[in-house]
């Protein structure tokens, strides 16, 4: 505040003392508050003042003494130089600069900042970077269909514009907007050149598919580029299945979460994590068994900045069981593991009491299917003991799975 | 006849300026140490040029030859624009000239996807590379990855980069299936995808035995699409920006409000999209993410989809819900203020700050808003009541600004 060239900011400053010493002690505070509102207001102007310094100073490079210099003329509103400086230093620490101001130098040399009497103002120095490359690149990356000048001149008053070298072209590219725009308007699509036709082939021969292709992996193309159900167009990429081709021991689950959806696999997220330990306490190797989703997409409803997990309709999982029987064929398990009621309903299309039937082996078509409960099922249980006791016949619904399989 | 630095540098900084995004905000603070540069986290912006835009980065492309024929883009391959290639020194020097020379934050860098995806984006990689390591470039670098680069690129690119995009280009599948036919929706949705889960890896406190990068675009990712080169409504685009925020935790989602670009192609409409339709967008946006707006409740300010462009989507809100006013100023929660047109996030701040040390009357209120004009209507003071005036048929007419010519004199 200090630094504002208002003549009363002293005055202003006594006053809010004398006041915050008189009682007053949460003045600063209280934004509708006058004298308050004048302080916040001059401290403003000058933090604005600074980082129109730290803007629009514009070096130019010279020679001094056989050094290479970079060197500036800057008119700042306020008392500033001082405040603005340690950007400079902290920013081109490895340059030797000078900025001049009509109240006072600042040099940086040899890794040491002075500060120097007010001087006149130097004549401009020429530099083909700012006045040549800059201001054709200023010229350039205005588009004249956005035109809007008093935007411009609310951030950049004129004040600056004589130390900017490429604000002498803003009146020939404001005069010009309107007819360019109507130009351009008036274009009609014209011929393509020679390359597009080339291109354009080249394209379509890189996009026919080489060799061999597993089966797995074709029939996991076909999934990405499912349109069956619009759940495909919200989510990430469709989940598809994950193990070797042809594995004793299949596990579905219901559908891919967030974290499955951004990875591309399934269960790799909290529930995830869940499903490994506890194939792991039941001696089961997950490289060894084929896991996958009854619903390829990951479904979900929006709550606050978050995607929460959202169950599949019926519809979904029925539209979505065509892939799952497609990846049973090829893997051609001797028992499927199906992860909670929606495993379940994609693989039987029937409604299971997952609590009453799960852990027994039962046959289905001509394989045999075990139902048990969902690894996220577990991690919503509230109740530590609980959450403990379910976790141990989950262990045991897999180890059953497990020695059937090796039966 | 070769071209020289400066036609190139017109040639290719014409093709990357329809890209919205020119922040260097964000991200870690830091200085230049045995380098050259910073980033002081607000990002500065050096010039403004007549369309309002801020220039804080030098935003080019590396090249503009393209074998992609995305029919809004004026550098597709069936353009005949001029074409031109940046060799990787070329960037790196232009670079460092213009910084030193302070008219700069840093480096934007785009490309056409000249060849693949894969020899575009190590293209950009080795730039930022070069920047980094070569010179000790310590400002601002923002990357646009390439949708269908590798992983190992995208994570290279993390590496070097402050922020990285990539653009989702239009706010349906459909469209971009119709506008950019060899893009994949897919490779998109799975680069945006990657980007996310690198950033938030690199965010969390390293464990024992975990491989962690060391740092990934420390001020995030961002995207862009383009408005109103297909029939998508503002619904579908909100729809769109509040599902790309929630999945792939985005810093921001630009919009680019279609113009002409002296190049065009037949199956675009003929007429540039309102510049306002842009700006609604973004109000709305911001409603979304900073006023406790849903995207069920906007829905209000959103018949046939589309937003008013006579009328902020606060104002537009506010007069279908006329019931939930006037808002006592004095004894409103945070949240009810923030539903008041005219009463932003900081004017709500300093009006709860203000009312601790006295009733807030009108005059105070003035000197916290700006201008009472919008405000009035909505609220309670103690010595004023709306009355009929919330009731107003013509409440809308009452408060719409004039038209205006805008004013393309200057002095």
């Amino acid at each position: 505040m200090v630094c504002h060239r208002a003549s009363d900011r002293f005055a202003l400053l006594y006053r809010l003392l004398w006041r915050i010493s008189r009682g007053e002690r949460h003045l600063l505070e209280n934004p509708a508050d006058s004298d308050a509102m004048r302080a916040v207001r001059y401290a403003k102007a000058v933090d604005r003042d600074v980082y129109r310094m730290h803007a629009y100073v514009r070096f130019a490079r010279c020679e001094m003494e056989g050094a290479e210099l970079f060197a500036t003329w800057h008119e700042p509103q306020h008392r500033i130089l001082r405040l603005a400086t340690p950007f400079f230093v902290n920013r081109f620490n490895n340059m030797d600069w000078l900025i001049a101001t009509p109240d006072g130098t600042a040099a940086w040399r040899e890794k040491r900042l002075t500060f120097g009497p007010p001087a006149a103002r130097p004549p401009k120095v020429d530099d083909n970077v700012l006045d040549g490359l800059w201001t054709a690149y200023y010229r350039t990356t205005f588009n004249p269909a956005r035109l809007r000048v008093s935007a411009m001149m609310a951030q950049m008053p004129k004040r600056h514009w004589a130390t900017m070298p490429e604000t002498a072209s803003i009146r020939g590219l404001v005069r010009n907007a309107g007819k360019r725009v109507t130009d351009m308007n008036a274009c009609s699509p014209e011929p393509p050149p020679a390359y597009a036709e080339r291109l354009a082939k080249r394209m379509a021969a890189v996009e026919e598919p080489a060799g061999k292709v597993e089966p797995l992996d074709a029939l996991r193309r076909e999934v990405e580029a499912c349109r069956l159900c619009p759940l495909h167009a919200p989510a990430t990429q469709a989940v598809f299945g994950e193990g070797p081709r042809e594995s004793d021991l299949m596990f579905v689950g219901e559908q891919p979460g967030d974290h499955e959806d951004l990875e591309g696999r399934p269960f790799v997220g909290p529930a995830g994590q869940v499903f490994d330990r506890a194939l792991a306490d039941a001696g089961i190797d997950r490289s060894k068994v084929y896991v996958t989703n009854a619903v390829k997409h990951f479904k979900f409803e929006m709550r606050g900045k978050r995607r929460v997990h959202s169950k599949p309709s019926e519809g979904e999982v029925a539209k979505c069981r065509f892939w799952l029987q497609r990846e049973i064929a090829l893997v051609k398990p001797k028992l499927i593991v199906a992860l909670g009621a929606t495993a379940a309903l994609g693989l039987t299309g029937r409604r299971l009491a997952v609590t009453r039937d799960r852990g027994l082996v039962v046959p289905f078509n001509s394989i045999s299917l075990l139902v048990t409960v969902h690894p996220s099922y577990l991690l919503r249980l509230p109740d530590q003991n609980a959450a403990e006791a379910e976790y141990g016949r989950f262990v045991e619904d897999l180890k059953a799975a497990q020695s059937w399989c090796g039966a | 006849m070769p071209l020289n630095l400066l036609q190139k540098l017109e040639i290719l900084a014409d093709a990357a300026k329809y890209d919205a995004s020119c922040a260097s905000s964000g991200g870690e603070k830091r200085n230049a140490g045995k380098g050259i540069g910073s980033v002081t986290g607000q990002g500065i912006c050096h010039a403004f040029t007549p369309d309002g835009r801020c220039v804080s980065l030098l935003k080019i492309l590396l090249t503009n030859f393209c074998i992609y024929d995305c029919t809004y883009c004026p550098s597709r391959r069936s353009s005949n624009v001029a074409r031109a290639r940046f060799q990787v020194e070329e960037v790196v020097r232009l670079t460092l000239d213009l910084y030193r020379r302070n008219c700069i934050e840093g480096l934007f860098l785009s490309s056409g996807i000249a060849r693949s995806a894969d020899d575009t984006m190590s293209d950009i990689v080795r730039v930022a590379k070069a920047l980094r390591l070569e010179h000790g470039f310590r400002g601002y670098i923002h990357l646009k990855t390439i949708p269908g680069a590798s992983a190992e690129l995208l994570d290279e690119a993390g590496l070097y980069a402050d922020r990285l995009s990539m653009n989702v280009e239009m706010p349906t599948e459909a469209a971009l299936q119709r506008l950019a036919p060899e893009k994949s929706a897919l490779d998109i949705k799975r680069g945006l995808a990657r980007t996310r889960a690198s950033i938030e890896a690199a965010a969390e406190p390293s464990r024992m035995g975990t491989s962690r990068p060391a740092r990934f675009a420390p001020a995030g990712q961002s995207t862009q699409m383009v408005v109103g080169a297909d029939s998508s409504t503002d619904r579908d685009i909100l729809a769109a920006t509040t599902r790309l925020y929630a999945s792939y935790r985005l810093e921001r989602v630009y919009f680019s409000a279609f113009t002409p670009t002296g190049h065009p192609a037949s199956g675009l409409p003929d007429r540039p999209a309102p510049l306002l339709r842009e700006h609604r967008l973004y109000q709305a946006d911001w409603l979304l993410r900073f006023y406790g707006f849903s995207l069920v409740e906007l829905d209000d300010a959103l018949p046939d989809g589309m937003l008013d462009l006579s009328i902020d989507p606060k104002l537009a809100w506010a007069l279908v819900h006329r019931d939930a006013f006037p808002v006592d100023i004095n004894h409103a929660s945070r949240e009810m203020l923030l539903r008041v047109p005219g009463i932003g996030t900081r004017a709500a701040d300093r009006i709860i700050a203000a009312r601790r040390h006295g009733t807030l009357r009108l005059a105070e209120l003035k000197r916290l808003t700006g201008s009472l004009k919008r405000v009035q209507p909505f609220i309670l003071t103690p010595d004023w009541k709306p009355g009929a005036l919330i009731e107003d048929a013509r409440l809308k007419e009452r408060l719409v600004p004039a038209p205006r010519q805008l004013s393309l004199a200057f002095s």
